[in-house]
């Protein structure tokens, strides 16, 4: 008998598999999220999520035989019953009546599984991409970090490593003590044979072996312990490291004419955005713009539910994003994005002032900005101003929603990948 | 693979209590230094642990005190390997169906996701256990199990299992144990071998084809060659240029002298009804490339090893029950285990063999731990001591030597044999079995026998019946090949008490097809007779079109 530990061998023998059935299966899997993002809510876009998928789809057919004909079968637990009792067929569905009661939650016929959070974001933003990412790539390159890379025969003493030095050390005396010492033990032998001698006739020779066995030892004896030849220095380099930091500014309309719902709309975009910044980016930082016919910047709960009245003027809230942008996000430490939702209301006049600022400031420092406009209306002067933007620029965007099932959409349109056009 | 009942030959549905085996780990620290250190393992009187926490020593030191029960016993078993493994690990292993080596197929990530997802719910707890009947008989234990459920393992698949398949007349003409292994790694490198050639979307189709028609790649009637997985190996290469020019001579289309035989005189090909499918397939498929050819054969294969565990649920696990209650219990009085062990032990072998009454709503058929555990407890009692009833039904065995009686019923039945032969008036009296006849053709079901003495025999018959696969899944035939004509295949369904095919039919038709690249036709027989086509791939319209 031979017992063996396996417990330390890999563990996700089925991680192939696993891939390979959702890989079978995405298209099911990938309408049951679309289904699921207007049910997601902001607070748990880092959990794994639940996905079900009909059952029928993924049965493997084997030759079976369905119910029917004259069949006789055997039961244990018999009670009441006697030979030739006549008992009610019951109903097909309760077939086998004690088996559904302990069966799942979830209907039968669904397959209901979790996937990763991971998973989940793969497939909900499969084809699309950031825009303008490559342009200034290497602009990017600023900060460096300092990583170990091995060891070094020069450095400073700080970085000395104790351990390896030593090892130099000792295999550096060994090395230089072994032909001393190999000549030592032949003189030490041909004294102790001469010692061992009766008549000691031989004191001429004896004295001069003990002479040279006496400066052996005094050459042993100098090797140094340590020699700056056996130094050894941790060794870091200078790794460049790309700016992973991106700031995404949420820019809405909280004006009189935005109601609740029309807010839940606005939010569920920005979570979808917020979610697709959080695959590229490390860090990505939420800055919150409300505004009516003043800006202000507010935290994710005053944000979305506190009510406000009043007229609306858009460029407060994008003059306001200048100056934070200016102030705490310089462009070349910072990817920067944003989206506004709006029902498109805004002063007459102001309109023209937004499409100013936007295209001569905002719009030279942002990667990409996106307007969604949540409303059933026709489109008002605000839309027609940014439409003539969107010519213009490459990394602006515009859009327009009109039901909470249009968000996932048009969010992929925004993004969808540029080489697919 | 496929299918749902080849499960691990003893997966049990019983969660495990790892939370108390922790706690109870810190207190009896010092106890178990104390008995680890006291090597001898035959101080009577004293246990080998009182601690439900496991360690090394202690495995190996229960592991030679329940072999050298087990010799006394004269159990006969393949050398063992005991592995550890985690709960994940756990998992992974249920998903390839036990096997330690498998190919890759999203069908077993499917499994792996159903059962992660029961598991973490709590739906499901996992098995203590899974052996592999391989030559060493593979076992594993898991880490959370307590020391008590390890030496549980080790009795049950250690001795239990090991000495069946190594002793049972099923295993021994179907499976190969010492070369499995090889053949399993052979079967794994060759898939990923084709993957790598022909894109893994070409092989997942063959290997969903074949999935599909698993079950029917054995030969239930016929002995297979004993030739070794290990020789099969060896000539694969030959044999993919061999088996194709064999196909090719088959289909060979050059037009031969003879003037053609009129209809009556046609001889059928195949000339017999062939049961085997698969191997038709893999014999006379006239399109499908060489490493296709090799795949069905793989799949052929693995479904052949598993075929016997199919047939052996009910003695397979009532004989690993019957021992590993027999063996703890000798442990007991041998005194090398406290009360406290074998209170847990009772606890969770009664779990295991419990059967629950059809009205009870953990019903879930019966359990096969429960009827052969029954059966096989049930066989000693007749042998020792038997009564009046037993004298009379089970002339031969009453009153003989019990371990010879056992040993013989364990090498030479199947379930459905096994039950016929020695299910006994005293245990259907036990298990209350009543029979429900339903016909469809009645407007109620009627109660057709139950447990007294007019029924006995009636019931014994059924329940056989019930554990016989061949009455249990459809029979359906390759029935005929149009050679000279269209090259259609031709299956023969032969409904068994009327019971008709379910609608998962035209989809596995629609496998055969994608097998065989001609038209594909499925002919029921009815009662009286008659055939009927009740099935075709591709549908007829779309072909005329």
């Amino acid at each position: 008998m031979q017992i063996i530990d396996r417990r330390l061998n890999q563990k996700n023998k089925s991680t192939v598999n696993r891939q390979r059935f959702l890989k079978r299966y995405r298209k099911q899997i990938k309408e049951a999220i679309t289904k699921q993002i207007s049910k997601r809510s902001v607070t748990d876009v880092e959990r794994s999520e639940s996905i079900s998928i009909p059952g029928g789809d993924i049965t493997e057919p084997t030759f079976r035989s369905a119910p029917g004909g004259r069949r006789e079968r055997i039961y244990p637990g018999n009670k009441e019953f006697n030979k030739g009792d006549r008992i009610k067929r019951p109903p097909p569905d309760g077939k086998g009546q004690g088996r559904r009661a302990s069966d799942q939650g979830e209907g039968q016929d669904d397959f209901a599984f979790e996937i990763s959070n991971d998973e989940y974001m793969e497939i909900l933003f499969e084809d699309l991409e950031l825009p303008n990412l490559k342009k200034n790539k290497l602009k990017k390159l600023i900060n460096y970090k300092n990583i170990r890379s091995g060891f070094n025969t020069d450095g400073t003493p700080s970085n000395i490593d104790i351990v390896r030095s030593l090892k130099g050390s000792l295999a550096r005396r060994i090395a230089c003590q072994a032909p001393l010492r190999q000549t030592l033990k032949q003189k030490q032998g041909e004294l102790d044979k001469i010692e061992g001698e009766e008549n000691h006739n031989n004191v001429e020779l004896k004295n001069k072996l003990a002479d040279e066995i006496e400066k052996l030892k005094l050459r042993i004896k100098r090797i140094p312990f340590i020699d700056s030849f056996d130094l050894r220095y941790k060794n870091f380099e200078k790794l460049p490291q790309p700016t992973t930091n991106a700031v995404m500014f949420c820019l809405m309309d909280v004006s009189g004419s935005m109601d609740q719902q029309t807010k839940e709309m606005a939010k569920r975009f920005f979570i979808l955005l917020y979610m697709f910044l959080k695959r590229t980016y490390k860090d990505v930082e939420v800055v919150y713009i409300r505004h009516h016919t003043q800006a202000k910047e507010v935290d994710e709960q005053e944000f979305f539910y506190s009510q406000e009245t009043g007229g609306t003027i858009v460029s407060s809230a994008l003059k306001l994003m200048q100056e934070i942008m200016h102030d705490r996000y310089p462009v070349n430490d910072w990817n920067i994005y944003a989206a506004q939702a709006s029902d498109g209301d805004n002063w007459n006049d102001d309109s023209r002032i937004c499409n100013k600022i936007l295209s001569e400031s905002i719009l030279n420092q942002v990667r990409y900005y996106t307007y969604v406009e949540i409303t059933q209306r026709e489109p008002q002067n605000l839309w027609h101003e940014y439409t003539k933007l969107v010519e213009e620029r490459q990394n602006f965007a515009i859009q327009k929603i009109s039901e909470q099932k249009d968000i996932y959409p048009v969010f992929r349109e925004f993004f969808h990948k540029q080489s697919v056009n | 693979m496929s299918n749902s009942t080849t499960k691990p030959s003893a997966a049990r549905p019983v969660s495990n209590q790892s939370g108390k085996a922790k706690s109870a780990a810190v207190k009896n620290k010092t106890a178990r230094k104390k008995t680890h250190s006291s090597k001898n393992k035959h101080t009577a009187n004293k246990p080998i642990s009182t601690s439900a926490d496991w360690n090394y020593g202690l495995v190996q030191e229960y592991y030679s005190t329940i072999e050298s029960i087990a010799d006394d016993f004269e159990l006969d078993t393949y050398p063992n390997q005991l592995e550890i493994i985690s709960a994940e690990q756990m998992l992974d292993a249920y998903a390839s169906v036990g096997m330690p080596i498998g190919y890759n197929h999203w069908s077993f990530g499917k499994h792996f996701i159903q059962n992660e997802q029961q598991y973490r719910r709590g739906h499901m707890g996992l098995a203590y256990e899974i052996v592999i009947n391989s030559d060493p008989c593979i076992a594993y234990l898991m880490e959370e199990n307590s020391m008590m459920m390890q030496a549980l393992v080790m009795a049950h698949a250690c001795f239990g299992h090991n000495s069946f398949f190594k002793g049972n007349y099923l295993f021994r003409t179907w499976t190969d144990a010492e070369a499995i292994i090889d053949y399993l790694l052979f079967a794994k490198n060759f898939i990923a071998e084709c993957e790598q050639h022909y894109g893994v979307s070409a092989v997942e189709n063959i290997l969903d084809s074949c999935h599909a028609l698993m079950n029917y790649g054995v030969d239930r009637y016929k002995r297979p060659n004993p030739i070794s997985m290990r020789e099969e190996r060896r000539r694969q290469k030959d044999r993919e240029a061999y088996l194709q020019s064999q196909v090719n001579d088959l289909w060979r289309t050059i037009p031969t002298m003879e003037p053609a035989l009129d209809a009556k005189n046609k001889t059928r090909f195949p000339s017999e009804p062939q049961e085997n499918i698969l191997y038709f397939i893999e014999k006379n498929a006239p399109l499908i490339e060489p490493w296709q050819r090799e795949i069905v054969r793989i799949v052929r294969k693995i479904g052949q090893y598993f075929y016997p565990q199919r047939q052996t649920q009910v003695m397979n696990e009532g004989w690993a029950c019957f021992w590993h209650y027999t063996i703890l219990n000798e442990l007991y009085n041998r005194k090398h285990v406290t009360d406290g062990f074998m209170f847990e032990f009772l606890q969770s072998h009664t779990n295991v063999v419990a059967q629950p009454d059809f009205d009870n709503p953990n019903y879930n058929g019966i359990n096969p731990y429960a009827l052969g555990f029954a059966m096989m407890s049930d066989i000693r009692r007749i042998c020792e001591t038997p009564d009046k009833e037993d004298k009379k039904w089970f002339p031969e065995i009453a009153g003989s030597n019990w371990r010879e009686t056992m040993e013989f019923a364990m090498k030479n039945f199947k379930d459905e044999s096994f039950i016929a032969q020695f299910l006994s008036p005293r245990l259907i009296r036990q298990f209350k079995f009543f029979s429900i006849l339903d016909d469809d053709e009645d407007s109620e079901m009627e109660v057709a026998a139950i447990h007294n003495d007019a029924g006995y025999h009636h019931i014994r018959q059924k329940l056989s019946e019930q554990h016989n696969l061949s009455i249990n899944e459809p029979n359906i035939e390759v029935f005929d090949v149009d050679i000279k004509g269209d090259r259609s295949l031709t299956l023969r369904h032969t409904p068994n008490n009327r019971i008709p095919l379910a609608d998962s039919t035209p989809e596995v038709l629609k496998h055969l097809h994608r097998l065989w690249g001609f038209t594909v036709k499925m002919e029921t027989l009815d009662d009286n007779g008659k055939r009927a086509e009740t099935g075709r791939c591709p549908a007829l319209d779309e072909n005329a079109r």
